[in-house]
């Protein structure tokens, strides 16, 4: 459909583009109000991306400076960060973890999902529900005892630590996606299949994997931004500097004393969302499916 | 290529029982039609033929074997869905082979089976395609396609042509037909459409609510139906049912008499239901009174609809009939086409 | 008949090994495909849901094995002004978050749903406080919340001369309370918004039209179309939101720790500070334990919510 199509359609559906719905109207009420939530959403990036190239004289100088600008922007808070301090180990190690914890989470969940909807055995509802309450626990409850599961497991203070309890929130959240891809593929296709002559295993290689790749793809990158962000565990587990996670590192490393270093905090910030960011902007489409998805099931 | 046997299959999901004990034999070759109104359990017998569905109780043989724990996949049977169900991430060649690549067919054996099934079917320059490329009928052709490639004992077909516009359903019911003749597979094909089973079958099954009523040649079954479900169900327009006794010898509704059927006609006063298809009334002077109560020429006949004695029948004619809605019109059966049915168990008397 | 058959073959039909067999047998087949997720949920969540419950129950400290002490944690807790003045503000900072994300929410994907130019891209960028590390846009808010350089007051103050002196936002217990519920708010409007807009699209735009030709007003469209429709996915989003403000650790442990003077800690960071860095372990668990019936309220009204769906879904799909 072509842009102009298309407006022509919403044009003549949206109620609320009738024609005495003036253009005025329309920027006091639509306009002017999403410009506001844009600029409070965004606002807070802008700063931390600003203060990260601000020169410490201009930083704390909001006489002579426009605090909204950088006038000499320096590259010192990113130098600082990169080669002083321990970030590129923490970036690795990072990603490690997100890496290992998503492909687990992954393969554990296309197995859990094709039993539960496509298997289908007496009481796979309850299993798909007990999976949807697995969802509802937060970690916030949980690192106590985990935390003494994992020591006693001798894992304490190491990133597979992190990579095997990692799964516990993402395996519920992929399981629940891959169900609602799973049951869009039609019974009949895995049924011709099995009289064509392929075993249980190759339909599930062959017909319901590929026919999957979307949903595959929105848990992936779901997994993988979710164990990027996580906190609390990454905060409990490990202790040694350098195998801490950015989110963690950033806090506890960079913040030391009581004269806050703001422009290498604000660097370390923009640095360790930007990887994820970037990811995002690759892949918005599958992210706001996924979303929608987990919430519409 | 092998006969089918079924042997009082019995099906229940849960505690409602959908087949009631159906025996079919099915020969070398042979094309039979399951028809049956919606939901007479047709699909569901044909899914447990195919090993989809657990059989019940009873025995389900192929070839002489008895598979009701043998796997689909080790039946050597073909099966062809309703919405085809062609895997839309393959190619039209990729769909056709997907059964010879799991077999692991060398690759010479693929292209030659493929190609000569694409051969047989005029699929030759949509091999490259993907599902979503292809019509409704040229989708249809793939799917049987994919049955052929596998030199299969027996195809299924569930209700092939049920998503096809009706003029490409009377083409492909031809080139089903067609493809029969040639590769002489013994077939077993399901449908709720009474027309797709008298011009395709060699023989018919009948069934309803989980039972067969009557198996036999088309032509038998709209000859001599068993029962009076039977012959509702087949003929279009449907069979003409009057209700009244025998007495003396004749049919007797309201004050009218009709002659009855040569054979064993029922005792004096018995109550019967009196068959006639609409085809086989004649204008007869001679005949009874009907009213017209509707015309409707269609080119080759004429279809009158009129009531007799307070009963409705519809008649279709060769010839002209130039009457009103309103004027009366005298008409008779052809009594060796007429049929006679006991009201209360449904059967045929004669 | 098509051409000379060159090639024969016939399909060896060989006997499936064993193992072939094994792989085939359902019952065999979800047994092992439910084995991995459920292996690591019941090392990893079940286990640990009762051993947490267990420890609640015990002394136990970090490294050191305790004995069952029974209700002494908990009878000790409820005296506790910290723990008192904990669960009070998380219940606050729940509740007031929640319905300032969900008005914000979904007034912003009321915008949304307007035919915009580039949606798309607007749509994109408004799920950016959602999507980068929560710890992180934190320590942006830690820095906006500066009391010498904060640059809010200092456009309040300098610019628009609305206040006399800088806000000492983390200062005061109160100051302090009010922003971290803004940080939260504000990252939890995207998700609120892209959920709730997914839910206004599938309403047909013909349940507007027909209620215009009733001659609805728009509010009047909005309480009677758009609202009950949305319901039920709003009841999702809702619970889903309520358990993780609830349950939330890191804007907290981020921008405050708890303070000024333990004012701002959440159940959460308290249980943390108490069974993590202060080695008390039981008395950790057992503040997070306490969370656990608040969680199952929760989580009745998200089963009742989707029962309540089956229902009330019948428009039609996009
Ligand atoms: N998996 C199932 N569970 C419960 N009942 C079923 C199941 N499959 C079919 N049925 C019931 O069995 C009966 C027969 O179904 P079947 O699909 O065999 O009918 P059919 O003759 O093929 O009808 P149609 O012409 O509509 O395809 C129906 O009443 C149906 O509701
Ligand atoms: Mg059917």
């Amino acid at each position: 459909m072509s842009d102009a199509v298309r407006d022509q359609l919403s044009e003549a559906e949206g109620p609320q583009t009738m024609a005495w719905d003036s253009k005025a109207r329309r920027l006091i009420t639509i306009y002017l109000p999403l410009a506001c939530f844009l600029l409070i959403l965004l606002f807070p990036f802008y700063w931390m991306t600003i203060t990260a190239f601000k020169p410490n004289s201009e930083l704390l100088d909001y006489k002579n400076n426009n605090p909204f600008w950088v006038s000499s922007p320096t590259l010192d808070n990113i130098r600082k960060l990169l080669f002083d301090t321990q970030y590129p180990r923490w970036l690795v190690t990072t990603m490690g973890v997100a890496f290992g914890a998503t492909f687990i989470s992954l393969f554990s969940s296309v197995l859990a999902a094709y039993a539960i909807q496509r298997l289908r055995f007496k009481g796979s509802k309850w299993v798909g529900l007990g999976i949807y309450l697995a969802y509802l626990v937060p970690p916030s409850i949980l690192f106590i005892p985990l935390a003494s599961v994992v020591y006693s497991m001798g894992l304490f203070d190491s990133p597979w630590a992190l990579v095997l309890t990692y799964p516990t929130f993402l395996i519920p959240f992929c399981t629940w996606l891959l169900i609602g891809y799973f049951k869009s593929i039609p019974y009949e296709l895995e049924e011709c299949a099995l009289i064509d002559g392929a075993s249980r295993l190759q339909i599930l290689r062959r017909i319901t994997l590929p026919l999957a790749v979307p949903g595959l793809i929105s848990a992936g990158i779901f997994a993988f931004t979710l164990s990027w962000n996580e906190f609390i565990y990454a905060l409990a587990f490990i202790s040694s500097s350098e195998k801490k996670t950015v989110p963690v590192a950033i806090l506890t490393e960079l913040v030391q004393g009581d004269v806050y270093q703001w422009g290498s905090l604000m660097a370390g910030a923009l640095l360790g969302s930007l990887p994820v960011a970037i990811f995002y902007s690759f892949f918005v489409e599958y992210y706001v499916s996924s979303l929608t998805g987990a919430v519409k099931e | 290529m092998a006969e089918v046997s079924i042997r009082d299959v019995r099906k229940a999901f849960g505690t409602t029982q959908i087949l009631h004990g159906v025996s079919v034999e099915v020969a070398d070759g042979e094309f039979a039609v399951l028809v049956g109104p919606s939901g007479c359990g047709k699909s569901t017998l044909l899914r447990m033929i195919a090993g989809l569905e657990n059989v019940g109780r009873g025995e389900i043989a192929i070839g002489g074997r008895v598979v009701n724990n043998v796997a689909p996949k080790e039946r050597d049977i073909a099966m062809v869905l309703q919405n085809y169900a062609l895997y839309p991430h393959m190619t039209v060649r990729d769909n056709m082979a997907f059964s010879l690549t799991l077999a692991n067919a060398p690759k010479a054996v693929q292209e030659q089976k493929v190609s000569r099934a694409a051969e047989i079917l005029g699929l030759g320059s949509l091999l490259d395609r993907y599902p979503r490329q292809l019509s409704g009928g040229q989708r249809q052709r793939v799917a049987m396609g994919r049955a052929i490639v596998r030199d299969p004992q027996v195809f299924l077909f569930d209700e092939p042509l049920s998503n096809l516009d009706a003029k490409l359903r009377v083409q492909m019911r031809g080139e089903i037909k067609d493809l029969h003749q040639r590769l002489r597979t013994t077939t077993i094909y399901v449908t709720h459409d009474q027309i797709e089973a008298m011009t395709m079958a060699d023989k018919i099954v009948v069934m309803q609510g989980g039972r067969v009523e009557q198996i036999g040649a088309p032509l038998d079954l709209y000859d001599r139906p068993a029962n009076l479900f039977v012959a509702g169900f087949i003929g279009s327009p449907s069979m003409n049912f009057l209700k009244g006794t025998v007495q003396n010898g004749a049919f007797r509704f309201g004050d009218m008499m009709l002659p009855l059927p040569p054979g064993p006609g029922g005792s004096d006063g018995m109550a019967v239901t009196y068959g006639v298809r609409p085809e086989h009334w004649r204008l007869d002077d001679a005949g009874v009174a009907s009213i017209v109560r509707l015309v409707e020429p269609t080119g080759s006949e004429t279809q009158v609809v009129a009531e007799i004695g307070g009963q409705r029948v519809i008649c279709a004619f060769r010839e002209r009939v130039s009457a009103r809605p309103g004027e009366t019109l005298h008409i008779s059966p052809d009594v060796m086409h007429t049929h006679l049915f006991d009201p209360s168990s449904g059967m045929r008397m004669a | 008949m098509s051409g000379a058959e060159t090639i024969s073959w016939t399909p060896v039909r060989k006997a499936p090994s064993p193992l072939a067999r094994l792989f085939d047998s359902k019952p065999f087949l979800i047994a092992i495909c439910l084995l991995p997720a459920f292996g690591l949920l019941a090392v990893f969540l079940t286990y640990p849901l009762g051993l947490g419950i267990y420890l609640s129950f015990t002394d136990t400290k970090l490294g050191r094995p305790g004995v069952w002490v029974g209700l002494e944690n908990f009878q000790y807790l409820l005296e506790d002004r910290v723990f008192l003045n904990a669960v009070w503000f998380t219940v606050f900072y729940t509740a007031v978050a929640t319905v300032l994300k969900f008005a914000l929410g979904l007034w912003l994907a009321l915008l949304l749903n307007e035919n915009l130019p580039i949606k798309s891209l607007i749509r994109a960028v408004i799920l950016l406080p959602w999507i980068t590390p929560t710890v992180l846009s934190a320590i942006a808010f830690w820095w906006i919340y500066d009391p010498q350089f904060s640059i809010v007051s200092y456009v309040l103050v300098d610019k628009l001369h609305i206040l006399s002196s800088y806000i000492d936002f983390l200062g005061t217990p109160w100051h302090a309370r009010w922003s971290l519920i803004v940080a939260n708010v504000w990252r939890g409007i995207p998700f609120v918004a892209i959920s709730l807009l997914a839910g206004l699209q599938t309403i047909s735009p013909s349940l507007y039209e027909a209620a215009m030709l009733d001659g609805a007003s728009s509010w009047q469209r909005f309480r009677k179309v758009t609202v009950p429709l949305l319901m039920p996915i709003l009841a999702v989003v809702l619970t889903f939101s309520v358990l993780f403000t609830f349950a939330d650790f890191q804007l907290v442990y981020a921008i405050t720790r708890g303070g000024p003077i333990n004012s701002t800690h959440l159940m959460a960071t308290l249980a943390f500070q108490r069974g993590i860095p202060g080695a008390a372990l039981g008395e950790g668990a057992a503040i997070a334990v306490s969370m656990i019936p608040f969680l199952i309220l929760a989580t009745l009204f998200s089963y009742f919510a989707i029962g309540q769906r089956k229902w009330q879904q019948g428009g039609s799909d996009e």
